[in-house]
């Protein structure tokens, strides 16, 4: 059984009486361990996709299961518990509470799942060792580089044990060698088991996938485009620009 | 989250704020402590009243009082007997609701009262038995009060209050030593006395204040060496009877054995009946709420010895008990009321600051949501945030409650000195933490219900 599944999922807005959809009758199934990235252009629906994915939003039409679980129903307070513990977020611009330290950023998450003050300690330290940060424990974010920063927000989201990595253009926001690093961060953490679904614009980025889901107006693209399987990395440099096909 | 963590979080939260927090907790603060310091001053007020009413005996002594024969009844006065010992008698006898009766004689005019070569003119002079030092709270604090013997044999003993003593012998913070008149005769309206003993000086606890305060001016003064020249008078310094009425009265009284008040002073005056007449009986009774049945119980007793005239009539002080609380009353609710506004306008000053904090923070907001906070953690974490700056500044304004009790006290000096009761403090402390909880409500709900998405895309 798949770990995460969407059938037929629509995302519908209203604005000014215009109908738009984000989602259009989207149906994609996830398994346990896989390394997905998904892609589209802005605009594309590609966010709407992440946030119903991440269990930040609920479709308009279809369903969402996740480990079994129908959640396209759920309360605002089974949705919270889903991100506590089964999924773990990394984002473009890291999301990290600037006046807690470092070591309380990751702490935070075990803080909203009950768990007590030495075991949070204990588990927080040990992702941050995972990410070789142990050494900065007492640090500020905004006292770190970017490249840390993104360890410290990779750190928080594994620090409950979720099934599912999301992130969010997580090298976005760094420069291409710390990006490659975190790239290898989240590859490894691919052969551990987890499941990680990056979402991003770059199919540069999206060729170290070994499965691509592109978005274009708010469908599946079915068959990823011809270009962008098996791409390289030199000819993905050069097709970026075209493949920012508007929406 | 426990709430032990959002209490840390707020906590953190006013520490990382400190100016704002302090602006904030200052409205709370303001209105906490003028809330005490309004009570403080009520209670005041209320210990001052009580105290006069607790110095005429309290609400459990009510006066019987001779009183004329009613206009139905006028033709049977001549059978009127009149408030007399037979009362007394029958009342201890058969009054079950009675604890102690004292009867009383008065001198019907003024007395004049002489000694040490002065005279004063006093408005009252009573004969009672001993039993009467018990029943109007008076303290012996010099030499005895007359016994019984004193009152069979009808000697000519008297005891005083310390008004009469200033009066004739002088004031003691005038002379600077205590003055005892013990053993000295004193002559009512011409008649010798004994003085045998002397009752405490009562005040209120402010009067107390201002003449030890006169004491010490007067002993600087004494100290400072005689007066060269002619004596100086400084005028009118607010008139001896500072103060309390009832204190006043009370340290007039002249007591006299009750036969020695009969045989010497009025028998040979009054053309009247051979039958002492008493001018009242005080009583005190067992238990004030049941006053209406002891009420009815003396009436019913006295009727069936004055022949069924009602010729007396009952004194109680229920009405000034009454007025007590009425005032008392309407000083807390009007003065606990602006206070109150105050604090609520504290509490305003609260809600107004968290809605800007939750403004400033909607990406937190967002991203504690997205690690997992519920609507409700987030919820708990306003309200709390906002419950502990209105704690805090609650403390601290119960703190600078006893600052503003005397700020108050040193501007306006009033009769009653101002006390902050624990009852006070705990309903104000309870007050700020209500405000508290109110002010965060509402931003914690609008920071409860903000979605996750916009949140975290905010900038």
């Amino acid at each position: 059984m798949a770990l995460l599944e969407l059938r037929n999922v629509s995302k519908i807005y209203h604005t000014g009486g215009e109908e738009i959809r984000a989602l259009d009758d989207v149906s994609l199934e996830l398994n346990n361990g896989e390394f997905i990235s998904i892609i589209g252009p802005s605009g594309s629906g590609k966010s709407t996709l992440m946030h119903i994915l991440g269990c930040l939003d609920l479709p308009t039409k279809g369903e969402v299961w996740l480990d079994g679980i129908n959640i396209s129903k759920a309360s605002q307070r089974e949705l919270a518990r889903v991100r506590n513990r089964t999924i773990g977020f990394v984002f473009q611009s890291f999301n990290l509470l600037p006046k807690l330290s470092v070591l309380q950023n990751v702490e935070l998450p075990m803080v909203y799942a009950g768990i007590g003050g030495s075991e949070r300690r204990e588990r927080a330290t040990a992702a941050l060792n995972l990410v070789e940060l142990g050494h900065r424990l007492k640090n500020r974010p905004n006292q770190l580089s970017g490249g840390q920063q993104q360890r410290v927000a990779i750190a928080r989201a594994l620090v409950n044990d979720p099934k599912i990595i999301l992130a969010d253009e997580p090298t976005g926001n760094l420069d291409t060698h710390t990006g490659e690093v975190i790239l290898n961060l989240f590859r490894q953490l691919s052969i551990q088991g987890r499941t990680v679904i990056l979402v991003t614009h770059n199919p540069e980025i999206a060729a170290v996938t070994p499965r691509r889901v592109e978005i274009r107006n708010g469908k599946v693209a079915e068959r990823v485009d011809e270009r962008l399987a098996g791409l390289h990395r030199q000819a993905a440099a050069g097709m970026a620009a075209g493949l920012g096909v508007p929406g | 989250m426990t709430f032990l963590n959002a209490i840390i979080v707020g906590l953190k939260e006013i520490a990382a704020n400190k100016f704002r927090s302090a602006l904030t907790m200052l409205g709370i603060i303001l209105g906490v402590s003028s809330l005490v310091a309004m009570f403080a001053m009520t209670q005041g007020l209320e210990n001052g009243l009580r105290e006069a009413l607790v110095a005429v005996g309290g609400l459990q002594k009510i006066r019987v009082e001779a009183q004329p024969v009613p206009t139905e009844q006028r033709h049977l006065r001549d059978f009127a007997t009149g408030v007399t010992l037979r009362d007394v008698y029958a009342l201890q006898a058969s009054a079950s609701e009675v604890d102690v009766v004292s009867p009383e004689m008065r001198l019907d005019s003024s007395p004049v009262l002489s000694a040490n070569g002065r005279t004063y003119r006093t408005f009252m002079t009573s004969g009672v038995w001993p039993v009467q030092v018990e029943l109007m709270e008076h303290q012996v604090e010099h030499g005895r009060m007359f016994t019984e013997a004193d009152d069979s044999d009808a000697r000519n003993v008297c005891v005083i209050g310390t008004g009469i003593r200033d009066e004739l012998f002088g004031r003691p913070e005038d002379t600077g030593n205590p003055v005892i008149p013990l053993g000295r005769t004193m002559n009512i309206n011409g008649v010798p006395f004994t003085i045998i003993g002397m009752f405490e000086h009562y005040e209120s606890e402010m009067d107390r204040k201002v003449r030890l305060a006169r004491e010490a001016e007067a002993a600087a003064a004494r100290a400072a060496g005689p007066q060269s020249g002619a004596k100086r008078d400084r005028g009118w310094r607010g008139g001896g009877r500072q103060g309390n009425f009832a204190f006043w009265i009370k340290n007039n009284t002249v007591y006299l054995p009750l036969n020695t008040m009969w045989m010497k002073m009025k028998s040979g005056q009054t053309n009247g009946p051979a039958e002492p007449r008493l001018s009242n009986m005080e009583i005190r009774i067992r238990d004030v709420e049941q006053m209406d049945r002891a009420l009815t119980q003396v009436r019913n007793v006295l009727l069936v010895n004055h022949r069924g005239i009602e010729d007396f009539a009952f004194r109680t002080q229920e009405d000034w008990a009454d007025q007590i609380q009425s005032s008392v009353r309407n000083a807390r609710l009007s003065g606990g009321l602006i206070a109150g506004i105050s604090l609520f306008v504290g509490g305003i000053g609260i809600m107004n600051i968290m809605l800007a904090s939750i403004s400033e923070r909607i990406r937190e907001i967002g991203i504690r949501k997205a690690v997992g906070a519920a609507g409700f953690d987030i919820f708990t974490q306003i309200v709390v945030e906002s419950v502990t700056v209105a704690v805090v500044g609650g403390l601290l304004g119960l703190l600078c409650s006893r600052l503003v009790v005397w700020l108050i006290s040193q501007v306006t000096p009033t009769d009653n000195e101002p006390v902050i009761t624990l009852g006070a403090m705990a309903f104000a402390f309870a007050f700020s933490f209500l405000v508290g909880v109110l002010a965060g409500l509402f931003p914690a709900f609008k920071a409860a219900r903000m979605s996750v998405i916009q949140a975290l895309r905010y900038d």
